[in-house]
Parts: structure tokens; sequence; C-alpha cells
């Protein structure tokens, strides 16, 4: 026998946990100086929604004195450090609390509509004949309404709240991200390793979620940021048009919907939530470019 | 200045470094290089993957891309430095006095344009000339080149045409302004080997017919030898050893280009008697490149102190021979006719009972027609025969070979075994057990163990996602082989001593490996099983040649030990006569010869065994070879030609009865079967078509 | 190729059936509050079902879904709850003040997206390309409306240059469609302008570009007959999806800045529960999603000669 087999044990490394490979990962986005403005970005309003009940914030609802300019001394000794609006309710209190609300909202509505667009775009691309025509039909007819004409016919229908909103980016963006899977599945399926699997009489659910979908959650982490930027706008889209969480509860796009009729003489009450909103929005886009930078160096 | 009566080189490079800067650094691409053409040579560089060739032809056009530069060194095109020039300058020269060949002719090819515009741009651009003159030279060009038909290419988009028609349009339109110097880039590699046989023909010519000197960059000796004066070995981005083609392929100087030759399977190499012997080690990044002699811990002469100087080895002459140079200190010393290193090899295994065989089987693919035609007319399926009429048997500890180019059906055939497709008609029995008409999940997972497979693309075999331990493991576990954690561990790191891979590669992912590497792992997931059978298709392909050595070697060597009957798919005939007992000829889905190895590669040849045999490449000078350049281009599975489906091609065509009449197989008893209209007797008559010198 | 176009046909107009049925079904749960709608907030259920039983609700809901459908393809949508005239009336009115913006969008809107992303995809990382792509990611992050806050805030209340709303109540006005546009056209090109560059990119990478450089072109010839071509046949499909997208956009710009459009014609009606005139808005904007992918599928088809002739 030339191959003989040897059976001394020798030294195994221990695989990095996932912690210690998360932060590789960040210390990695130091590569890309755009993706780095955009985490910022994120993680700005992430850290201010977490800290908010702790933080010396007049309740958001609690109507004081209005019309209040930037910095503006409140009744009880305090400052409105960001004025106060039509109603009298401190500025700063009403945004760092909306972020709270659209970040909790956008990120568990994107997670939903995650699941149901991966389950439809694997089973699509792997199963492939009537199941993708079945499955491609589905989403094709959601995908021919408008995100915001569908989300308005879901939000006319069941009324605003925030469960209403996870039902319509559900229905609106997981035939897209079905899409996308789907896409990606048709490529990885013709590589060697799932016809290894196959031969070896894996079980197609086996093949779906244990061969292909880890292999795609490359390009899947970029659109996930961005469609979480996108979800946020949707949020705030629908709170301007009067669909979104029901007042009073502080609301970005509510926001700037009563502010902006009486921007004339209070700019700034409609001016610092569209820059919240917009400065999140960028930190999506940003951090998704400079993933995708990263992604495509190595 | 230099006398102006001499000769000047068209192109010379003087002391050329080539270095990448990106964000890890430098990264010193070519070193220290030189070369020089004289008008009309031809000159090959041969080389494995990442030494450096292909940027050498690409610095010679001076197109480096943003992070690529020239560090140090000349470049001289008849006496001018290239990297001095202009923009206006080197736009003048490129496409008109030094023109280029790539790799793959489709992606060179604008797929928006027509052939003729793409063609007509070299005059209209370089000189003046008017769309009518242009137009024509064009026409006569295509014409030159071999092209039938050439007013349709013109007018035809790339996709339009076959793959070996693109390389000739792609080398008409390098040669349209008669250029002093053209560079090939392995211009063959991705085109099949008869097709490759037409362009290699076409390019033995060219020189001759235009005076053109030539670089020809490949990583394959045989090419090489047949259509180039001189060659430079390249390792790790140095030259290693340079000179005339006779000189350097009779007698090698560098240890690297002897391990090279000894590395390749050449007629006479033989997995049992005379093995192929691999290069030990691994090609360094250049970033890791050691002191001294590049190839130095690789090499069985190393000697430290000498090999390893900090000054670094230059290219010294050999003495007593012309334009022959070494890079290698030691290369007087070495006694070459004492070495005699060791290669994988062991008793031929006594060849058992039959496990596998296969009966008239069919694989016939549905193919939807959605053009308005096949609507109306209501025919809307077609039939690819992708395998007709198949008979096959393998024995246990046997290797039987299954060659032919694209679309024979060899890759239909593999997975019709494998219980991925399912047969059309007849029967695939393993061990006694019916297994054509049962796909893989209704199988039972002891007859899936038995019947394993070892994948091409080493990029894409493993699972990038998981571990390779965890990888062999679940193959450990699927099959039943063990099921106690603790023992599939075990046997995990057995499999990889079996592989010779060090045991911590269980915990590395796929990109952390070679791909020599990962095809090892392959290798260990096929055999983790215990199979009966392995079906390899085209396992060392796509692998360097000295790993493509190892690799093979392995495979062979694992089988041989295990008893394992092994079905080897390929394209590459010489690879397939080192390692095959039984060879099995295939060309659009039938079989068109089978028997063993010797019966193959000798009369009676069927007439397309006859021409794949011509059209392989070989690296040996004192091989003779007849040569038979097939007419025509492969047909397509979905329309095969009438009656013999070799006949569109065939040099040997006897007359109508080829175009109606499907041959009858004609067999001996020893089971050598061939598949054509003209008798055993006759065919026996033929020469031989690789002849070794009796010297 | 014909065929194609069949089949493209029969599936859209498969899906605006399926999406009417939903709709029609999901009000059908909701009979009492249309005949609310009607009548009043403080009619009684008494008076609300004998509005439903004369206007034909007591039939099979089928056969209602039916006699609807065989209307709606006559182009007779029926009556809005909300204005009490005829949904197709209101509709074409809208549909031309929505078209007019829409033209005027694309007019700006494909000139400037495609040569700024042909300029930054030609040298991939150079200052040009830097500049562009950065404006393009601002422009695009900031939300429609968020836009329009700050275009308001500058040009109608800081500047006193435009008029805050767009209602075009004294008859048509080209001052009123500048904001609307406008944002429009910021929040757009950035997409586009990105989809032009990154193709721009991949094709000057291309190896038929490396061909036509080492063949000793003049630059210039590379970019616009080697170049170009290939690499507006991907923002060509984009630009023609941009209708659908656009749909979206123009409910938020329409009601920003009060413009009697289409978008707010569906918002209204939304809101007030205007069920047919929800469904014929509906049927518009799923007419435009698929077609349009339709016209992009054939226009790439055209393009793609790799395409056109297999």
């Amino acid at each position: 026998m030339t191959t003989q087999v040897k059976l001394e044990t020798n030294e195994i490394p221990q695989r990095e946990s996932g912690f210690k490979r998360f932060f590789k990962a960040l210390i990695l986005m130091r590569e890309s100086p755009i993706g780095m403005v955009g985490l910022v970005l994120i993680l700005f309003w992430v850290v201010m929604a977490v800290i908010a009940p702790l933080l010396p914030l007049y309740d958001p609802n609690a109507i004081m004195l209005p019309f209040q300019k930037i910095g503006a001394a409140a009744p009880d000794g305090g400052t409105f450090w960001l004025g106060t609006d039509h109603k009298g309710r401190d500025i700063l209190s009403r945004i760092i609390w909306g972020a709270q609300k659209v970040l909790v909202w956008a990120t568990f509505a994107t997670l939903v509509a995650y699941i149901v667009g991966m389950l439809m775009g694997v089973v699509a691309g792997y199963l492939g004949g009537w199941a993708d025509e079945a499955v491609s039909f589905i989403a094709n007819v959601f995908l021919s309404f408008p995100f915001i004409i569908l989300c308005i016919i879901i939000v006319a229908t069941l009324g605003a709240s925030g469960w209403t909103i996870v039902v319509a980016v559900t229905f609106a963006s997981a035939p897209q991200i079905m899409r996308i899977v789907r896409g990606l599945v048709l490529d990885l399926k013709t590589r060697d390793y799932i016809f290894a699997a196959q031969t070896r009489g894996e079980s197609p659910w086996y093949i779906m979620l244990v061969e292909l979908l880890p292999n795609a959650r490359g390009p899947l982490i970029v659109d996930a940021c961005l469609r979480l930027g996108y979800t946020v706008v949707a949020i705030a889209t629908l709170g301007f048009l009067g669909l979104g969480l029901p007042p009073p509860d502080p609301d970005w796009g509510l926001m700037i919907k009563e502010a902006v009729p009486l921007g004339a003489f209070a700019g700034h009450s409609m001016y610092l939530p569209a820059a919240a909103l917009a400065s999140l929005i960028l930190g999506f886009n940003l951090l998704a470019d400079g993933l995708r930078e990263v992604s495509l160096r190595d | 200045m230099a006398n102006t009566t001499a000769v000047i080189p068209v192109l010379e490079c003087k002391n050329v470094n080539i270095s990448y800067y990106t964000r890890a650094g430098e990264i010193p691409a070519v070193v220290d290089f030189n070369l020089t053409v004289m008008p009309g040579e031809s000159i090959g560089i041969v080389g494995e993957s990442g030494c450096g060739k292909s940027t050498v032809a690409l610095a010679i056009m001076n197109y480096m891309g943003k992070n690529g530069r020239v560090k140090s060194g000349q470049i001289l095109f008849n006496g001018r430095d290239l990297q001095a020039m202009s923009e206006d300058e080197l736009r003048s020269i490129r496409g008109s006095q030094i023109s280029m060949v790539y790799q793959e002719p489709m992606a060179s090819l604008n797929p928006s344009m027509k052939i003729g515009e793409q063609l007509m741009e070299v005059p209209l651009y370089h000189e003046d000339v008017t769309q009518a003159e242009a137009k024509q030279r064009s026409l006569d060009m295509l014409a030159a080149v071999k092209l039938p038909d050439p007013q349709r290419i013109m007018d035809a988009y790339p996709h339009q045409i076959s793959g070996g028609q693109q390389q000739r349009v792609v080398i008409a339109m390098a040669l349209l302004s008669k250029p002093a110097l053209l560079l090939l880039d392995e211009p063959t590699t991705a085109l099949d080997v008869t097709v490759e046989a037409g362009i290699v023909q076409l390019i033995k010519e060219i020189s001759s017919q235009f005076g053109t000197s030539m670089i020809y960059i490949s990583h394959n000796l045989g090419l090489i030898l047949e259509t180039c004066d001189r060659i430079t070995v390249m390792y790790s981005g140095e030259a290693v050893e340079t000179g005339s083609v006779q000189a350097v392929f009779n007698e090698m100087r560098h240890p690297y280009t002897r391990g090279l030759f000894a590395s390749i399977p050449l007629p006479g190499t033989n997995k049992n008697s005379r093995p192929l012997v691999p290069i030990r080690g691994q090609l360094p990044l250049p970033q890791n490149r050691p002191q001294g002699c590049y190839f130095g811990p690789r090499c069985d002469f190393f000697q430290a102190g000498c090999c390893d100087q900090e000054a670094g080895i230059s290219m010294r002459p050999v003495l007593h021979e012309v334009r022959h140079e070494v890079r290698c200190e030691r290369f007087e010393a070495i006694d070459w006719q004492s070495y005699h290193p060791e290669g994988l090899s062991g008793e031929q295994a006594e060849i058992g009972q039959v496990v596998l065989e296969v009966k008239h089987m069919k694989k016939y693919y549905e193919l939807s027609d959605s053009s308005l035609m096949a609507f109306i007319k209501g025919k809307k399926v077609q039939y690819v025969k992708a395998n007709e009429d198949i008979n096959l048997l393998a024995r246990e500890a046997e290797t039987v070979a299954i060659v032919g180019e694209s679309g024979c059906g060899k890759t239909t055939f593999a997975k019709v075994l494998m219980g991925l497709e399912e047969a059309t008609e007849g029967q695939v029995i393993l061990n006694g057990l019916e297994l054509g008409h049962t796909p893989v999940q209704q199988r039972k997972a002891q007859t899936v163990a038995l019947l394993q497979m070892v994948f091409q693309n080493p990029f894409d075999t493993l699972n990038p996602s998981h571990t390779v331990g965890s990888q062999i493991a679940r193959v450990i576990k699927k099959f039943d082989v063990e099921s106690d954690p603790e023992k599939v561990n075990q046997r995990v790191l057995e499999l990889l001593d079996l592989v010779k891979l060090p045991r911590d590669f269980a915990l590395r992912r796929p990109r952390q490996l070679s791909g020599g590497q990962k095809q090892r792992i392959g290798i260990a997931r096929a055999f983790a099983g215990n199979p009966a059978v392995v079906v390899a298709d085209e396992p060392v392909s796509a692998l360097d040649v000295s790993v493509q050595a190892a690799v093979t070697g392995l495979l062979t060597d694992i089988q041989r030990n295990l008893k394992t009957t092994l079905l080897f798919i390929s394209h590459d005939l010489s690879v397939v006569r080192y390692v095959s007992d039984r060879i099995v000829v295939m060309y659009l889905g039938r079989i068109m010869e089978q028997g063993t190895t010797d019966e193959i590669f000798n009369p009676p040849y069927h007439p397309y065994t006859e021409a794949l045999l011509s059209a392989v490449p070989i690296a040996d000078t004192s091989v003779k070879k007849r040569h038979i350049v097939l007419e025509g281009e492969l047909p397509s599975p979905v329309n095969p030609p009438s009656g013999c489906p070799f006949q569109t091609r065939c040099p040997r065509k006897i007359g109508a009865i080829c175009e109606t009449q499907l041959p009858s197989l004609q067999q001996t008893a020893t089971g050598h079967a061939i598949l054509c209209h003209i008798p055993m007797t006759e065919l026996n008559l033929v020469e031989q078509v690789i002849q070794m010198d009796a010297a | 190729m014909i065929v194609l176009a069949a089949k493209r046909l029969v599936a859209m107009l498969l899906i605006m059936l399926v999406v009417s049925f939903i709709l029609f079904s999901l009000f059908e749960a909701d009979k009492m509050a249309v005949a609310g709608k009607v009548l009043g907030p403080y009619s009684s259920v008494e008076q609300r079902e004998l509005w439903l039983s004369q206007n034909g609700y007591d039939a099979p809901f089928l056969t209602r879904y039916a006699a609807w459908m065989g209307k709606a393809v006559t182009g007779n949508f029926g009556d809005s709850l909300q204005y009490k005239v005829p949904v197709s009336e209101l509709l074409v009115d809208r549909l031309q003040n929505t078209g007019i913006l829409t033209l005027v969008f694309f007019i700006i809107l494909i000139p400037v997206s495609l040569t700024l992303g042909v300029l930054a995809g030609m040298k991939e990382g150079s200052f040009q390309d830097r500049a562009i792509s950065v404006v393009s990611v601002l422009t695009t992050s900031i939300p429609e409306f968020a836009t329009a806050t700050f275009l308001t805030g500058l040009f109608v209340y800081t500047w006193h240059l435009l008029p805050g709303t767009s209602s075009m109540t004294n008859g048509f006005s080209w001052k009123e469609l500048i904001l609307p546009v406008m944002v429009l056209v910021i929040y757009d090109f950035g997409y586009v302008t990105r989809m032009t560059r990154a193709s721009m990119a991949e094709v000057m990478t291309s190896q038929y570009i490396r061909t036509a450089i080492l063949k000793g072109l003049p630059y210039k010839r590379v970019i616009m007959r080697h170049a170009l071509r290939n690499a507006l046949i991907a923002p060509f499909t984009v630009i023609v999806l941009q209708l659908n997208w656009l749909l979206s956009g123009l409910v938020v710009v329409e009601v920003f800045f009060a413009y009697k459009g289409f978008g707010t014609l569906l918002l209204d009606a939304a809101l007030f529960g205007d069920i047919y005139v929800i469904e014929a808005c509906v049927m518009v904007a799923v007419f435009i999603a698929v077609f349009s992918q339709f016209i992009s599928d054939i226009g790439y088809t055209l393009l793609n000669p790799r395409i056109r002739f297999s």
C-alpha cells in the first residue's frame, strides 16, 4: 500500500467565533470610506433609537408652546434644542422617538419580506417547472402594482397600523427579493457542488437551504441594506400620505406633512425631520455601496 | 550607431520588470525578462498559470491597465522604445504593426457589430483607403484564413458563427494590416481538439505566407513544438530557460523544464511502468517568492548557499550552444543520467468481474421550439439525441475512458449513470441492479454510495460556504459509513491522509485552497462512501500541467489500491492514453469506436479516432505524426447529419452509403468495435498516426 | 418574436384579470362601508341596506363582477362614489395632466442621466466618476417628499420664485410644473445614472473593448461605436421600467404639490374607499407596469443582436 494512513492527531485550529468574524467584517469596511460614512450614519440613528428612553427628553406627545425656534427656552427651565412644532411638541424628542419607530418597523417588515421572498425565490429557481411558473406568476401580479399604490390599497383595506405596514412591505418587497434570489439560484444551481449533492441523493430542501442559500448571501446582504432604506422611505411616505402609523405617535413622514403648509414661518419644523429621514436613508445606501465595493474586491 | 546592415530585431525586451500596484502593495509579475524576436521568427512562451506570460504580451502592447506598469527595462519595437511613445504613436502601431489574437474569440469580438465592420475598421483607421478597398481586403483576408463564404461572414454577427470561425476572424483581423509582429495568447485553449488542429495549421502557415514574426503564448508544450522556432520557459515571473525548440526539447537544462516534461503524459509513459513525475510543492505567490532561485524549494538539486544567494540567479548561456540560456546556478553540475525520481506508480491491479454494464442506452432531451414557424406547423417539440445506443462494460479495478469533443454526449452519459437524468431507453446495470430508470433520490443510500463522481471544475466542486471537513463528513453520514460523530471525524481525517493533504485542511474553507487541493478534496469526497465505480468528468483539465500529473497519479493510485472501477471522461487523448485500460470514443451521442488502449492507438482506426489522434499536440521531437485536419464544423446534436454522424467531416468517406445509412458495428473477438462502413480489413491497412522514432 | 409578444399579452390580460378580481373581492367584504360613504356617516343600517339592494348589490358576487368586467372592457368603469360622475371622465382628465408631467420628466431625465452615466463609467475611478457617483447616491437617498420639502423651502418660502402648489386652478402654467418635475428628476436621475455607469464600466472592461483599443482605433471611435451601443442596452430597459417606479413617485409629488393628476385621484379614492375609481386606477397602473415590462423586453431583444438572431 502506497497510501498508508497516519493516525497521529495533529493540531487543529479553532474556527473563529461569529462575533470575531463580524468584527473583522467591520474592519474590512474601513477600506471603503463611503461605506464607513454610511455605517456611521446608521449607527448614530440606531444608538439614538436605543437610548431614547434614557435621554432627558420631553414627552414627544406633550403639548407645550407652539412654534418655538431652535434653542428656545422651555417654560420649565429646560431648552427646546430643536424648537417645537405647530402644536407645541418638542421636535428633538419627536425626531428621536420617530427614529425608534421607523427603525423597529422597517427592520421587522424587511425581515418578514426577506423570509417570504427567499423561500419563494429558492423554490422557483431550484425546482423550476410549474413551481417556478406559479411562484413567478404570483410575483408578477404583485410586481405589476407600483410600490406605493400597493401599499395604499393594503392600508386602505386593513386600516393604518404597524402590522399593516409589515403586510404591505412584504407584499411589495417579497416578489422583488424572490426575483433576485431566483436569479442567483439559477446561476448557483449549475455549480458542480450542487451536482455533487444531487448525486449523493440529498433532498431538495437540504440542497435549497444548506447548499444554495448560504452562497447567495453576498449579493443578498447588499440588497437587504438597500431594501431597509426603501422600507424606511415607504414607511415615511405612507406617513406623509396620512396612511402610516396612527397619530399621535411621532412619525417622520407625518411630521413633514404637517409642517410644510406652515413652512413660511417655521421652516425648521419641516427641514429637520426631512434631514433626519434623508440622512438615515443615505446611510443605508452608502453602506450598501461600500459593501458592494468591498465584496467585489475579494 | 548600430551597423545599418545588421538585421534589427523586431522586438527586444531588455531586463524588463513589470509590477502591479495594488492595495496590498507592489506585486512583481515579471522579473528580469529578456526576449529577442528576429524578423520572421516565431517564439513560444510557455509556463503555468500565474507565471507572467500574458503580462508580457500586454506589456508589449503597452496595455497594462490602471495598476500595472513596466517598472524598469526597455521593450524595443524595431529599435524604438514602446514605453516612451505617445498615445498617438502607440495607436498607429497597435493593430497595424503589432497585433494580437486572444484566448476567447467570442468575448474578443464586439457582439453588436457585424464582423465586416469590425474587420474594415483596421485598414480604414490605419491606412488611407476607401470603403470599397477596405471591404475587398477584408474579404480577401477572410478567404486567406480559409473561411468558407467570406461574404456571409462579413454580414454576420459574431455569435452567428462557431468558435473556430470566430478565432479565424480574429486572426484575419490581426493580419489585415500585415503586422510585423503577431502576439497569440493561448489562441486555441477555448476550442475543441479537432478545431484546434485547424487553427494551429493556419498559424503555422502565417509566418511563411506573410513573413510575420510571432510570439505564441501557451501552456501546452506540444503546441509550441508544432508552431515555433524558439521557446522561452517561464516560471514564477522569470524566464528560466530559452533556446531553440530543438535544443530545449531534446536537452532541457533547467530542473523546472525537466520537471514540466516529466509531468506531461507523452507517448511512452504509462501509469504502471513509466509513471509521470509531478513537481512537488506549489507555485509561490509573487509576494512569497524565495530568495535566490524561485524554483529552489521545489528543486531536487537545491543547494543552500548556492541557489539561495541574495543577488538572485541570472540567465547564463549554455556552452557550445547558440542562444540557449538557463537561469540555474548548477545546471552544468547536474547529472541527469543518474537522476531517477520516483513517480506515483504501482502494480497493475487485477481486473475483476463486470461491475457496470450499459445496454442500448438512449437519452433524448425534448427541446421546445418557440419560433412562429414551429407554432404554426404545430411541431413544437424537437429531440436532442444526446446519447444513442450506448453499450459499455466496466470491470472491477478497470479504468475506462470516454473520449470526445463538446456535444458528444459524454456529460449526458455521466448524468444518466448518476441518476440525475433518466434513460429514455435501455439499461444501466450496476452490480446486477438496474438503475437506468431510477432517479438518484429513489436509489438506496448504499446504491448511491457505490457510484460517485469527481467533477471537472475545481472552483465549484466544493461549496464555498462550508468547511472542507464538514463537506466530507456529510457524505460519510449520508452513506451510513459511520454515524458516531467521533468516528465520522476520524474518517474525515483518514480521507485527508488518503489524498495526501494535511489534516488541518478539515477546518479550512474552499477559498483557502489551491485548484489542485480542491480537486484532491473532490476525490476524497468521491471515495468517502467506498464506491464501486467512480466517474471522473475531466478531473484535471482545468489544472496546471504539473498539478495535473499529481492529481492524475493520486486518482489512479487510490483507484488501484481500492480496486475501484474508474470511468474517466476526457477530451485529452494524452491523459487518456496514460490512465486507461480501455477507451470509448464518442461523437455526436454515438460510440464510434471502443477497445483497449492499444487497439485505439493502433490501426485499424475509426476515421474520427484517426483525426482525433492526429489533432493531439505532442511535446516530443522524436514523435512523428500524420496531420489530418478535419473540414467543416462540429454539427449540432439537435440536427445531426443523416446516415453516419461523422460523414460531414470524414476524410475517408466512401460515397452515398455514408449519407444514407448508419454503419453497422464491426467487432473483433477481443471486443474492439468500430462503427464504420469501411471494412475492418481495409481500415487495418491505414498507417500509424503517431510514430515513435526507433531511436 | 411574435409568439413572445402574444405570450406577453396573454400574461398581461391574465394579471389584470387576477388583480381586478382581488380588488373587487377586497371591497366586497366591506359593502356596508361603501353604502355609508355614499349616504353619509349618519345614515342608518336600514337605509344602507336599502341603497345596497337598489344598486344591485344583492346579486351574487360573481355576477356583479362579470357585469363590471363586461362594462370595464368597453371603457365604462362605473360611477365614482365620491364625485358622482363617470370614472372614465375623471380618469381621462387626470391622466392627461399626469401625462404632461411624465413627458416633461422623461425629456429632461433621459439626456441628463445617460450623459452623466456614460461620463462616469468611461473612466472608472476617475474624478468625474467619483463626483457623479457621489451626487447621484445623495439625490436618490432623499425621498421625493423630502426633496420637495427642501425645494419648496428654498424656491417658495425663501426666494419666492415659484408657487408652492401646482393645482393649476387658473389654467395650465409652466411655472407650476417646474417644482414637481424638478423633484422627480432629482430623485430618479441618480438611479438611471448609476445603472448607466455600471453598464458602461462593465463594457469598458470587456475583452472586445480591449480588442478595439489594441486594434489602434481612436479613443472616440472606441467609445462611440464600440462601447456605447452595448452599454446603453441595460439603461434602456431600466428607463422603460422607470414608468412603473414613476407611478409611486407621482402619487407623492402630486399630493405634495396638489397637482390634479392620476396620483391624487388614486390617493383620494383610496382614502374615501371609492371602489370603482380605485379599480380603474389600478387597472391603468397595472396596464402601464406590464406594458412597460413588455416594451422593455421587446426593446432589449431588438437592441441585442445576440438575442435577435437566435
